[in-house]
């Protein structure tokens, strides 16, 4: 095996999967019921531009065909022509990108600021009064929608206490990232709940290990041990964890920049359904799924970085 | 810190006692809380089916005169939205939409993927390695906006939002009954059923899934809330329940642009989502001690 352990597999293996989500988002179009052309155009429809969105689209030849077009324009960048804002829609994905990005590790990195304490306490003092706390607190949030704890939120601290604002995306990195802290205190407490229970159950897993009592009986001072053994083996397991469920976020994301009218991907994706701008709906979709494939790699690629253990033993 | 690890032989053994008078007290406890899970659905259930005995207010009468009335007055308990229309008779009959997409898109997708999984895993091969193949991609995109995807090729309505779910969230049934099926396949029972030449389907249907049901079972509660979720988070996204059909996301979603004033408007649709979402995973948790509890 090579220190790079699965990796090379897993390379090939995202081909795979990369060329079935183009296939998805390519049959995603072809969900549009009737005419698409009629579809598209509603009110504005005229024979020459119907002709012209078919032969846009390539309706009029054979499916392969169509696809081999699709992904040949998708080579050069090419997502298709926004019907709404009269631009490209790599263009008009360009412009919304930064915003949900800026979110998406905003809200990551305060979600591990939240849980990573909590949820390392809360394991080593089980049933103590934060490890019920955060229990009743994980039952709620679960069933709790992310866009109604926004709004809570927004109520609580732009409304009545008004330490921050209603929405809006600030200036410079301080005006972002003052302006962008509900939004993002919405995703993490959605997300941090999930990391505290998994990072509680590691860390008793952790404490209940050979080398600990190894280190104990090696006399290090008890504060030493939790620091660099217990914790940072907790961490470890919990990457995965963290990975998968940052994929999870980039959802939460969606309704979130809609509840705070934040001008990123989710809100575009949201409005274009309204406006019915078929080829952006398809670019945000593909290119969110990219992004969860390179996240998912980014966890696989962190994991065994971290852990020469990860990625040696699994077969498949 | 320190001291709370680091204890006598008989201050472990203690622990150890403890713990395990926790766990009898926790049976008890697990069964309670099944029952107030199924409680709070049935309440749930019964407040959306009696709604027009348990209010006389329709949940689309605009009444332009008592428009965002505070909770409490003017006859109205919770108070009417922006069009004067009674916020505690829509809620109740919104109820409808939540509750049918947690069922219907739920047991529809248990029962699918179910059925998918068991066939894949018992058969294996070609089949088993392509229908694995799909939802390894179904799991490449994010759920919700996949959903959001299909619901804005196929155009906004509750039925389409049915269809998008029910497209997209077999997969996680597939995956678990799969891997159930397959270790079920190696195990005594299913090797004997097939000695005595019982036919694939009656092995299957007759011996492998009664007993792995309990899997998918416990999932499909974890799915409901999800679902729940979904509905709601559709309908705040304009993608679910058109108006003026009342359903608690499209109501939050209203409510928010009457913060500033009216609290209430956004905070106590939200507040039935949690509710009914709490029931459901209050079941799951119960369901699952009760199942894993009969396994052993």
């Amino acid at each position: 095996m090579s220190r790079f352990g699965t990796l090379p597999r897993r390379l090939v293996h995202l081909l795979i999967v990369m060329f079935g989500i183009t296939l998805v988002s390519f049959f995603l179009l072809r969900l549009i019921p009737g005419d698409p052309a009629l579809a598209i155009l509603g009110s504005s429809y005229t024979h020459t531009r119907a002709v012209a969105i078919d032969n846009f689209l390539g309706l009029n030849r054979p499916i392969w065909v169509q696809y081999g077009q699709y992904m040949g324009r998708l080579f050069r960048g090419n997502m298709g022509f926004s019907f709404f804002y009269d631009e490209s829609a790599t263009t008009v994905i360009g412009q919304h990108l930064g915003p949900t990005v800026f979110l998406v590790i905003y809200s990551a990195v305060l979600a591990a600021v939240i849980s990573f304490p909590i949820g390392f306490y809360a394991g080593l003092r089980t049933s103590g009064i934060l490890d019920q706390t955060t229990r009743v607190f994980f039952t709620l949030s679960f069933a709790m929608p992310a866009f109604w704890l926004g709004i809570i939120l927004l109520l609580i601290f732009s409304v009545h206490l008004h330490v921050f604002p209603l929405n809006g995306f600030g200036s410079g990195l301080i005006g972002h990232l003052y302006y962008l802290f509900l939004p993002a205190l919405t995703i993490a407490l959605g997300f941090s709940t999930v990391l505290v229970r998994s990072l509680r159950a590691a860390t008793i897993a952790t404490l209940q290990a050979e080398f600990i009592d190894t280190a104990r009986m090696k006399g290090i001072k008890w504060s030493q041990v939790l620091w660099r053994h217990v914790f940072r083996n907790a961490v470890l397991a919990v990457i995965a964890v963290y990975g998968v469920n940052l994929a999870y976020l980039i959802s939460g994301t969606v309704l979130v920049e809609n509840v705070f009218s934040l001008p990123g991907l989710g809100s575009l994706l949201v409005s274009s359904v309204a406006d019915r701008d078929y080829p952006v709906v398809q670019g945000v979709t593909l290119l969110f799924a990219v992004l969860i494939v390179l996240i998912n790699l980014l966890t696989d690629i962190t994991q065994s970085a971290l852990d020469p253990r990860v990625g040696q033993e699994i077969g498949t | 810190m320190s001291a709370m690890w680091v204890g006598s032989p008989s201050e472990v053994l203690m622990r150890v006692a403890t713990k395990a008078a926790g766990r009898k007290r926790s049976a008890v406890r697990r069964r309670m809380t099944l029952i107030i899970g199924l409680v709070m659905l049935g309440i749930a259930i019964l407040a959306v089916l009696l709604a027009p005995v348990l209010v006389s207010q329709s949940p689309t009468t605009i009444d332009v005169l008592h428009p965002l009335a505070s909770p409490g007055t003017g006859g109205h308990l919770l108070g009417t939205d922006q069009y004067g229309r009674d916020l505690l008779a829509r809620i109740l009959y919104g109820g409808r939409i939540d509750l049918a997409i947690a069922f219907g898109a739920t047991s529809v997708t248990l029962v699918g993927g179910t059925m998918i999984g068991l066939v894949a895993g018992y058969l294996g091969g070609k089949i088993d390695s392509f229908l694995m193949r799909i939802v390894d991609l179904f799991f490449a995109f994010p759920f919700l906006v996949l959903i959001i995807a299909i619901i804005a090729m196929l155009g906004p309505s509750i039925f389409n939002m049915f269809l998008a779910i029910w497209i997209t969230s077999w997969v996680s049934y597939a995956r678990i009954m799969r891997a159930q099926t397959v270790t079920a396949r190696k195990q005594q029972y299913v090797l004997a059923a097939r000695a005595l030449g019982y036919s694939n389907i009656r092995v299957m249907f007759r011996h492998i899934l009664p007993n792995t049901a309990s899997a998918v079972i416990i999932f499909s509660m974890v799915d409901a809330v999800g679902n729940i979720i979904l509905a709601a988070s559709l309908g705040f996204l304009g993608l679910g329940a058109q108006p003026p059909t009342p359903e608690w996301g499209a109501m939050i979603s209203d409510g928010q642009n009457y913060i500033l004033t009216s609290w209430w408007l956004a905070t106590i649709p939200g507040l039935a989502v949690v509710f009914v979402g709490v029931a459901f995973s209050l079941i799951g948790d119960g369901l699952a001690d009760l199942l894993r509890a009969g396994e052993r």
